[in-house]
């Protein structure tokens, strides 16, 4: 997704007022936003508090701003300038996450952004976009930056099956269809497991949903009507089990009257782990990948 | 330049007016606002103006912020009345929002001059040349995110940023030179590339010279100051950290700001 990011970027970098700071990242993808940007391009250097409260600062002479970091660097070392000084503030800083859940995989725990989102919807005002594919990123950058609301934009990299047509960007879609249950999985593990579904005949066939952004706003009602008829629920998230999408969503279903006949979690569980290794083999550890969602799918049909 | 030019009695009238608020809504913290006043209502009232930004990196010095800011007719007694009580704006720390004078709500350590060193980053983009001044504490400088905002500042070279230390010795729960020793801090601060100037914090004419002058590099004034200033018996006594007033310290602590 950085060559999207980076083109999406450079788009907008005619805008006098739009500024892009790294800390120290972007080594083969950001080159081409520095020479648009000129001196409105800081590498901020290896230091990520003080990269966000000079964004906060920035953004309060009304500069658009951006900041870019790998994932866990983006929004766990300065939690609280992210707190104090944007979300406080309802400053509209964007923080670009690279690498979200797994995706640096064998780099170590280090480097694991699996409990981003949920860490930062616990501040006020904040907004958080999960692309689902590259294609994406356009629409993305697009909406964060005309928001009046700081944002958070965990990148990963977008998974679809081969000769998958991406259908045009929007918070939620609907991915496959048939008469099988729900599925809602959280940004790219969406494309993970199009292939699969696809391979199924059409009265087992899960609806697949991907929903890109928090905090929940209205649900698709053809959703909420799915949710209500079929046979089963299952939501899949590279993030930790607390503070996830799957406990937010049960949360609004049990607001609204409608009930969940069965429920299956699955989640990012690395920080168990003491092995590593790549995003996939990280995914199937969690029972992420898609023959474990395929296994969960069975056993909706026994039940 | 100069706007007006403070005198004794203005500085004892607004010492006065600080332990009053403190006084009547029962909070402590005083002795760094005491330490911090002087210094405050000089960059507002002489050399604030325009589009310039003063930004409390030592949030628990509010106390002599809003005292600064009564000065100046932006709050009223009605607003100090309500100081650190039940639906006031003005907690303890300087507020997220409500009050144009102050960008930022800061308390949490290490922040401000973040916050200074980006929105002076800011005024320089768009060719504006309004300055930014931040006053931070000493033992802030153990922050970590302190030294970044530093390092930060210097390799911009922020010329159109001020940053004042009010060191006064003392910290939460210790002297820093107990806890954890920079002293003497200037000597840290000299191996950057700054315009650095160590003076005595009370020293109003010391304070004027400091501010003067046109600036190449980002400027760094620590100012000597005495935790608890113009109230012997708070004066360098760290529980006045903390320490409410009671009646007879308060009558004490106004007859002395008085003689002052």
């Amino acid at each position: 997704m950085r060559k999207q990011l980076c083109d999406a970027l450079v788009a907008r970098a005619a805008k006098p007022g739009m500024v892009f700071l790294t800390g120290d990242l972007g080594f083969m993808a950001l080159e081409p936003l520095r020479e648009a940007l000129g001196k409105r391009f800081i590498n901020a250097g290896v230091a990520e508090q003080n990269m966000v409260s000079v964004a906060a600062g920035l953004a309060r002479q009304d500069f658009e701003v951006w900041v870019y970091s790998i994932a866990p660097f983006c929004y766990a070392r300065p939690f609280e300038q992210i707190r104090n000084d944007i979300a406080f503030h309802n400053l509209p800083v964007k923080l670009i996450g690279n690498g979200g859940g797994y995706g640096y995989g064998v780099q170590g725990p280090t480097h694991h952004a699996i409990e981003d989102y949920g860490v930062l919807l616990t501040l006020p005002n904040m907004s958080v976009y999960v692309p689902a594919f590259d294609e994406d990123m356009e629409a993305i950058i697009a909406r964060a930056g005309t928001s009046p609301r700081p944002a958070y934009i965990r990148m990963g990299r977008g998974e679809p099956p081969g000769g998958y047509t991406v259908p045009a960007y929007a918070p939620w879609r609907q991915l496959t269809c048939g008469n099988g249950p729900v599925v809602i999985a959280v940004g790219p593990l969406a494309g993970t497991y199009i292939e699969a579904f696809e391979r199924l005949p059409v009265e087992s066939r899960p609806n697949l949903w991907a929903v890109s952004e928090f905090p929940l706003g209205q649900l698709p009602g053809e959703l909420l009507v799915q949710i209500e008829k079929q046979p089963g629920l299952c939501v899949a998230e590279e993030h930790v089990r607390r503070g996830g999408f799957g406990s937010e969503l049960l949360l609004y279903l049990a607001e609204k009257n409608i009930t969940v006949r069965r429920f299956r979690h699955l989640y990012a569980r690395a920080h168990h782990y003491d092995r590593y290794g790549s995003q996939q083999f990280l995914r199937r550890q969690s029972a992420l990948d898609a023959d474990s969602m395929l296994a969960v799918l069975k056993g909706f049909q026994h039940a | 330049m100069a706007k007006i030019r403070l005198t004794t009695k203005d500085f004892s009238v607004m010492r006065k007016r600080l332990l009053q608020m403190h006084f009547d809504s029962g909070v402590g913290h005083i002795g760094g606002n005491l330490s911090a006043l002087d210094a405050m209502l000089i960059v507002f009232h002489e050399y604030l103006g325009g589009e310039d930004k003063f930004i409390l990196s030592k949030g628990h010095s509010a106390g002599a912020l809003y005292t600064t800011l009564w000065s100046l007719g932006r709050l009223q007694d009605q607003d100090l009345k309500l100081f650190s009580k039940d639906n006031t704006l003005l907690a303890t720390h300087p507020p997220a929002r409500g009050i144009a004078d102050i960008p930022f709500a800061t308390g949490s350590l290490g922040h401000g001059l973040s916050l200074a060193a980006g929105t002076a980053l800011a005024f320089r983009l768009k060719g504006n040349n309004a300055q930014v001044f931040c006053l931070t504490s000493d033992g802030e400088w153990q922050e970590g995110s302190t030294w970044e905002a530093l390092i930060f500042a210097c390799h911009h070279r922020l010329s159109n940023l001020t940053v004042l230390v009010d060191h006064n010795n003392l910290q939460g729960f210790g002297s820093t030179a107990d806890v954890a020793s920079m002293s003497p801090l200037w000597d840290k601060l000299q191996g950057f590339d700054v315009e650095l100037l160590v003076i005595d914090g009370h020293d109003p004419d010391a304070i004027r010279a400091a501010l003067e002058g046109e600036r190449k590099r980002l400027r760094v004034v620590v100012l000597r100051t005495v935790k608890g200033h113009g109230v012997s018996f708070m004066e360098n006594r760290m529980e006045w950290h903390y320490l409410p007033l009671t009646e007879a310290q308060y009558r004490q602590a106004i007859e002395e700001a008085d003689l002052k």
